[in-house]
């Protein structure tokens, strides 16, 4: 591996060397993803800048209407979060359930959304929560919502010289009803499909390993608010999915897959099998 | 415009088994790489090089990590634990004590990623049951399938309260836990 190390010790610096340097500095926080990657030659970098001591990068606050993570959290401090247990338990679900534990040790919550992978399970969390990222740059802050972040693998919104120095999520006082469903190979742990429902206002049901990205399932959300059940709703998880044929599985036993975690993930949030107004 | 900041080559500060090591390493210099063939401690071994087999695991400040996906320049000013700094006053390390009494292990080749994951495991949950076990041992093959022993092995411990408190180099082991909670379906 080929490639010069700098490691920031403030926000204020890290951004800083971001912005002078547009393009020519690669992030890196855990390092879980990219190292394997620069090793294997699938990616290259100019400069390593270890973001994963900045201290304030490293957080999970209660701030009322969402809890606030930290770009640099690693992932077994949200799985240990007394927080995130009572106050998001999905996203400590999901983080918990993300490799293994050494791993989780490593790894952070900004690293895997900027990488994008589409069968994260932080995605995927992030995505059925309605999370909000916050970029910072040369341009100052701004806030996006995460729905529309990633583009593909390894490919986000963020602009040469940004940084994803913050990952917001919205928390009811009471945690919504939420069912996560991850289907793998038990070795590897990457999923192959798995979906998120959470019950609200509009239920929200989100996949892994269905695309280029995590996405919705847009036809069963829709199905459901019309009060359709969870079998009839569950149908139609991968309508509008493009699920890729790779080493892992088939695009067709991906589309399988998707519709019965959702329907089963569906039942756990106490979505009636049958529904309104159909016939048992 | 100017460089950007960053060497090519750095020197890095460890300390490793409770003794300081300064040395230049490469910035893509792996923990495992720089263990192994800068400080001649082989005992993690070099398995998949892909982050999956966890032959290469070792305690950084206390918490198990896979070395070969671990940059030395990462571990710069922190503590490391191999399998050679476990044993305290020459007593082996309660977790390889119970490998041997269990037969944990086979041609040894996992043995020790694995005992390392297990100490690691068991600071978190002291109190491991069957199913921590197996979770928290997941980031570790064994090519001789030796588990049932490797289990056998962790949960004895875990029945006896955990890992001694004091380990050579890493007696900041903290209470938090890491569940494992997802529903494989």
């Amino acid at each position: 591996m080929s490639f010069a190390y700098h490691r920031a010790e403030s926000l204020a610096e890290a951004l800083a060397v971001l912005a002078e340097h547009p393009g020519r500095v690669t992030p890196l926080a855990g390092g879980q993803s990219l190292l394997p990657d620069l090793r294997a030659g699938r990616t290259r970098a100019e400069v390593l800048l270890d973001i994963g001591r900045v201290p304030e990068l490293s957080f999970v606050e209660d701030r009322g209407d969402h809890i606030a993570i930290g770009a640099a959290t690693r992932h077994h401090e949200l799985a240990a979060s007394g927080l995130l247990a009572a106050r998001l338990p999905a996203l400590r679900a999901a983080a918990a359930a993300i490799g293994d534990p050494q791993v989780r040790h490593m790894g952070t919550i900004g690293g895997s959304l900027a990488y994008a992978d589409p069968a994260a399970d932080l995605a995927v969390a992030a995505l059925a929560l309605d999370a909000r990222v916050v970029l910072d740059g040369p341009g100052g802050r701004r806030v996006l919502p995460f729905e529309g972040f990633a583009r593909a693998r390894g490919s986000t919104v963020i602009a040469p010289g940004e940084l994803l120095v913050e990952v917001r999520v919205p928390a009811p006082a009471v945690p919504a009803a939420w069912s996560y469903r991850k289907f793998s190979r038990d070795a590897l742990e990457w999923a192959v499909v798995a979906v998120l429902a959470v019950a609200g206002e509009t239920t929200r049901v989100a996949l892994s390993g269905m695309g280029p990205t995590v996405v919705r399932a847009g036809e069963t959300e829709a199905a459901l608010a019309r009060g359709d059940g969870a079998e009839a709703s569950a149908a139609l998880a991968d309508a509008g999915t493009a699920p890729p044929d790779d080493v892992r599985a088939s695009g067709g036993y991906r589309r399988h897959l998707a519709r019965v975690l959702t329907r089963r993930a569906l039942e756990e949030i106490g979505v009636e099998t049958a529904g309104r107004g159909v016939a048992p | 415009m100017s460089e950007p900041p960053g060497r090519t080559r750095l020197t890095v500060t460890l300390t490793v088994n409770g003794s300081r090591q300064v040395a230049d390493v490469e910035a893509g210099t792996t923990l495992l790489g720089h263990l192994r063939d800068g400080l001649g401690l082989t005992a993690a071994n070099h398995g998949c090089d892909t982050t999956s087999c966890g032959a290469c695991t070792v305690l950084l400040d206390g918490r198990s990590v896979k070395s070969c996906t671990v940059l030395a320049a990462q571990a710069d000013g922190r503590e490391v634990v191999t399998a050679e700094g476990l044993a305290a006053d020459d007593r082996p390390h309660p977790v390889q004590e119970s490998f041997r009494e269990h037969h944990a292990l086979q041609c040894g080749y996992c043995t020790p990623g694995m005992v390392l994951a297990a100490v690691s495991l068991l600071r978190e949950q002291p109190d491991a049951g069957e199913r921590e076990v197996r979770c928290g041992l997941r980031g570790n093959l064994c090519r001789c399938t030796g588990y049932h022993n490797i289990i056998r092995a962790v949960l004895a411990v875990a029945a006896r309260g955990g890992p001694d408190s004091a380990v050579k180099g890493d007696r900041d082991a903290d209470g938090l836990r890491a569940g494992s909670e997802h529903r494989l379906s």
